[in-house]
């Protein structure tokens, strides 16, 4: 068992390493040991490569992490990060800021249009999906009733949510095209400040996550059978909110809603080996970030010199792997 | 003698600044230049068709995926669009500057990496003059007055050839099936109000206001202009075969290259203006 989970471990570790390394080499301007000595080429590896190749592999941590979390608060393997409004609510705040700028002084002089702009699209999206998560709280009136009453309310803030970015997109057509390559997720402009925000991100939510993960454990044996272990439920489902909403948070600012790396990682982890959550929620991290990681190197090189927007490609190998999974458990 | 050196210094001040090249973009930013721009790229293909019409083609050194005209930047490398900005490659382009719409998602990124990014959107006929002027100040060019000059002239003419049985007349210019249409305060509501045509949309509606189809059959416009393929399929489209514009044929249809001349806010306005004239004309004619 031990060691089934020190080889997963490595083999972890092992991607990490490799894909990085091909994170620094491929690019649309190839690669050639001039970049150790050309200032051009250097500036190409190291001001742009590396820190996407760093942004992207701590994106796919936070979301991984994330994932885990919320199949294990809601013990359904189909949970996924976005579930409770985190990506609508991002959604439409990007919209809102996308539309503000083209509206920009013109057609309607909004009072906060100019404060919203400067908040730009990365805090716009951070903010947004923090209220979409606050407002599934609130509905659901805090975490204090049931798992199912925050999923309810988490899924209906996501339908309102999107409806009112559908609506500000009907006013702003302009703002269609933003918002398309938001919810496609990129990690193209993802630059150090990027990394920034991102290693802060996974600093305030790994350790906590780490420290509680037993509270998830409790968890799977149902509520009521936690609760008769002194598992105060409403808080811990209060703290595995707010860090799922953190990570996701800080992961979609960055680089968008990038698809099934939150929902497939987990179950990667779980089809190789059966572990408390502690370890489940760390290795579902390490493997979204080897996921996204390898999703962003594919996408600078399948179709070079130009990009696809790296949540399509995540969308069609997390949802083939998925697909390919759920085949090979029908079968058994 | 305090006098001598106040004068001196403003002296050397004022050579100091006419050295560089300083434009204020459409953020309000300041975009700073040593000497014109040599090496350019650009993300719009308005503002490509601007640099080849200030006659100054040969310093692109790469351009969005969208720009087709003239058909020299086809060659160009191509850095992606205005979401999806290849900022690689852009970086490894080496350009003096790069132009680019203020929505242009990439423009923080590349102005962190050390690029001079001039943001300039011209959405109307006013702002292109503008923008006209800030590129060729960019570009050291002086060409932008003739430039101006001759978009006007194209429009003057253009107007002139307008049949008087046409003028006044209301139109639906379709810019989107769904359907959005151009609005009177879009820069081609500008060049169809040049040409003394109306406009069935309102003006409070905005540039490209997304209308109700049933708007567009209850407005009975005299003329609808749209691509070849949209005026085509209009009469399939619920209650519009009631359209009378569509029954007697008064449509404008362009293909694919000339309607980008007309919805494209570039240095091409006054092209623009005399292939809806010729339109119109030919309209005239046929009744």
């Amino acid at each position: 068992m031990a060691s089934a989970r020190r080889r997963l471990l490595l083999t972890l570790a092992l991607a990490t390493l490799a894909l990085a390394l091909c994170g620094l080499v491929v690019g649309s301007e190839g690669w050639s040991f001039g970049a150790l000595t050309d200032p051009a080429l250097r500036q190409v590896v190291w001001d742009i490569r590396a820190p996407r190749t760093a942004g992207a592999w701590l994106t796919g941590l936070l979301l991984g992490l994330s994932g885990a979390i919320a199949q294990g608060l809601f013990r359904n393997p189909l949970a996924e990060p976005y579930l409770l409004g985190s990506s609508a609510g991002a959604g439409l705040a990007v919209v809102i800021v996308l539309a503000a700028g083209h509206a920009g002084g013109q057609a309607f002089q909004l009072l906060g249009a100019d404060a919203l702009l400067r908040l730009g699209l990365v805090g716009a999206a951070f903010v947004g999906a923090l209220g979409g998560v606050s407002l599934t709280l609130l509905l659901a009136r805090g975490a204090q009733r049931s798992t199912t009453g925050l999923l309810l309310a988490g899924v209906v803030v996501g339908f309102v949510l999107g409806a009112m970015a559908d609506l500000v997109t009907m006013a702003a057509p302009e703002a269609l095209r933003g918002k398309q390559v938001f919810m496609l997720g990129t990690t193209g402009f993802l630059g150090w400040t990027s990394c920034g925000a991102l290693a802060l991100g996974a600093l305030l939510t790994l350790p906590p996550a780490w420290r509680f993960a037993r509270a998830l454990d409790a968890l799977a044996l149902g509520e009521d059978s936690a609760r008769s272990l002194g598992l105060p439920l409403p808080q811990v489902r209060m703290l595995m909110v707010v860090l799922l909403a953190l990570a996701t948070g800080t992961a979609v600012a960055q680089a968008g809603l990038v698809a099934f790396v939150g929902l497939v990682s987990p179950h990667l982890v779980r089809s190789r080996v059966q572990a408390p959550h502690r370890f489940t929620l760390m290795a579902s991290a390490a493997t979204g970030g080897v996921l996204l990681l390898a999703g962003d190197v594919l996408a600078r090189s399948v179709i070079a010199p130009e990009e696809l927007p790296v949540g399509v490609l995540t969308a069609v190998l997390g949802g083939s792997y998925l697909m390919w999974l759920l085949h090979r458990r029908g079968a058994r | 003698m305090r006098r001598c050196g106040l004068a001196l210094w403003l002296c050397i001040a004022s050579a100091a600044q006419a050295a560089g090249i300083s434009v204020q973009d459409d953020r309000g930013v300041t975009v700073q230049l040593d000497r014109p721009a040599q090496r350019i790229v650009t993300l719009l293909p308005s503002l490509t068709e601007t640099v080849c019409e200030l006659k100054a083609c040969e310093r692109l050194v790469g351009t969005d995926r969208y720009s087709n005209w003239p058909a020299s930047v086809q060659a160009l490398p191509k850095t992606g669009g205005m979401e999806d900005a290849n900022v690689e490659r852009i970086v490894a382009l080496k350009p003096d500057v790069v132009l680019a719409a203020v929505s242009t998602r990439a423009i923080g990124r590349l102005e962190a990496l050390g690029l001079k990014v001039a943001a300039l959107e011209p959405k109307s006929h006013a702002d292109m003059r503008r923008v006209i002027g800030a590129v060729a100040r960019l570009l050291g060019k002086d060409g932008e007055e003739l430039l101006w000059r001759r978009i006007e002239q194209q429009t003057r003419e253009a107007a002139a050839k307008v049949p008087a049985s046409l003028r006044g007349q209301h139109v639906y210019l379709e810019v989107d099936a769904s359907p959005y249409a151009a609005g009177p305060s879009s820069f081609v509501g500008e060049t169809l109000a040049a040409l003394g045509l109306g406009n069935v949309v309102p003006k409070e509606l905005g540039p490209f206001p997304k209308l109700n189809p049933e708007f567009v059959v209850r407005a009975q416009p005299d003329i609808l202009i749209g691509t070849d393929t949209a005026i085509q399929e209009m009469a399939a489209r619920p209650g519009w075969q009631g359209l009378k514009a569509l029954k007697t044929g008064r449509t404008c249809g362009f293909a694919m290259p000339q309607y980008e001349v007309l919805i494209r806010p570039g240095p091409r306005l006054g092209e623009a203006a005399q292939l809806l004239a010729g339109c119109f004309t030919k309209l005239a004619q046929a009744h």
